[in-house]
């Protein structure tokens, strides 16, 4: 038994198939999203132009593993803010459950609710499982201008750690200096 | 799986590190492990057996992952374990936390500096003063970027073991590599 060990429940089935482009490093733009933060505030992806933006999905508040995973990053907050990062978790979740989720675990970080339409984020972002009815557990690091960098998708009841997002923010370009 | 096909530890074992048994040991296992952590608490029992078991084949190290939100007291456990162990008593004052884990608080640091017999005015100041805030900080980030994705996060011969611990899987990799 590990705090991690969470793979009851889910259907088995592969991970998505991820091509050698979309594995790692990539580039293309991420996609525009529109999603609640708090009962009546949305959160855009545009809103954070200019700095860099870390999405975690995960598959649901109260499952162990995600619970691990966001207070490992929740511990990160500092390192995170030193490359001026946004880290956001979003999972299918209703706004209701992410707040009392953020409370009771004390989460330092955003959860947007990708709610209605039901994982239409994660779907656009091609991390959704439609037998499930949830998303992958996956990250990207995107860019300061809006483009996906760097993504991975985790076996779901993995807790994918931090290493991989502070590689991929480590090797962004610096902050360009507008005068 | 961590975002690398195989995590490895990222910071080598040192002088500095806290370290249990054969010093030439083959076989090394290193736990990042939090005080509070009810998890941790379940893999100590097993780890001092497979310590019994190995004797002098096995070199034990442990550092600190606290997870601080999720544990309100793990951090102030894991710097009074580095100040006793500025005192030589680190491995006392480990197993005692452990040992002890429901009764953690501030009340059960200062019973196990008087039961190990720590300067207790040395012990309180360097608790007061955080004297090894950075230090602990230090042991957590190298984990985060040896891909430790929870706790307890164990590492055989610098690669992390992503088996099961509680089956007696743990032991029986590091016998059989003593063994090779």
């Amino acid at each position: 038994m590990k705090i991690c060990d969470f793979s009851a429940g889910f259907t088995k089935r592969p991970l998505v198939a991820l091509d050698s482009a979309q594995r790692g490093q990539v580039s293309m733009k991420a996609p525009e999203f529109h999603l609640a933060s708090t009962p009546d505030q949305k959160v855009a992806l545009s809103d954070f132009l200019g700095r860099p933006v870390v999405l975690v999905f995960y598959p649901a508040d109260w499952s162990p593993v995600c619970s691990d995973q966001l207070s490992l990053y929740t511990e990160l907050h500092e390192e995170f803010a030193t490359y001026d990062a946004e880290v956001m978790g979003i999972s299918v979740d209703g706004i209701w459950s992410h707040l009392a989720f953020a409370h009771e675990r004390k989460y330092h970080l955003p959860l947007l609710s990708d709610f209605e339409p039901k994982g239409a984020t994660a779907k656009a972002y091609g991390v959704y499982r439609e037998t499930d009815g949830f998303s992958e557990r996956a990250l990207f690091v995107i860019d300061r201008e809006g483009i996906i960098r760097w993504r991975y998708v985790s076996p779901v009841g993995v807790n994918p750690g931090a290493d991989g997002i502070l590689r991929a923010l480590e090797a962004l370009p610096a902050k360009a200096t507008n005068s | 799986m961590s975002q690398d096909e195989e995590a490895r530890l990222s910071v080598p074992v040192t002088k500095s590190d806290h370290s249990s048994g054969g010093d030439a040991a083959r076989v090394t296992l290193l736990e990042y492990g939090d005080y509070q952590c009810p998890f941790c608490g379940q893999a100590y029992p097993l780890v001092k057996a497979i310590q019994r078991q190995m004797g002098s084949s096995l070199r034990f190290v442990f550092r600190n992952f606290p997870l601080t939100n999720a544990h309100p007291f793990a951090e102030a456990a894991a710097e009074a374990a580095e100040a006793a162990a500025s005192q030589g008593r680190f491995w006392e004052m480990h197993d005692l936390l452990y040992e002890n884990q429901a009764n953690l608080g501030p009340q059960l640091l200062v019973e196990a500096a008087s039961s190990l017999k720590l300067d207790a005015k040395l012990f309180l100041g360097d608790l007061k003063a955080r004297k090894y805030k950075e230090r602990v900080r230090r042991d957590f980030m190298g984990g985060v970027r040896s891909g430790v994705n929870g706790t307890p996060g164990f590492f055989v011969n610098d690669v992390r073991f992503d088996g099961s611990w509680a089956s007696g899987e743990l032991a029986e990799t590091l016998a059989a590599l003593a063994r090779d």
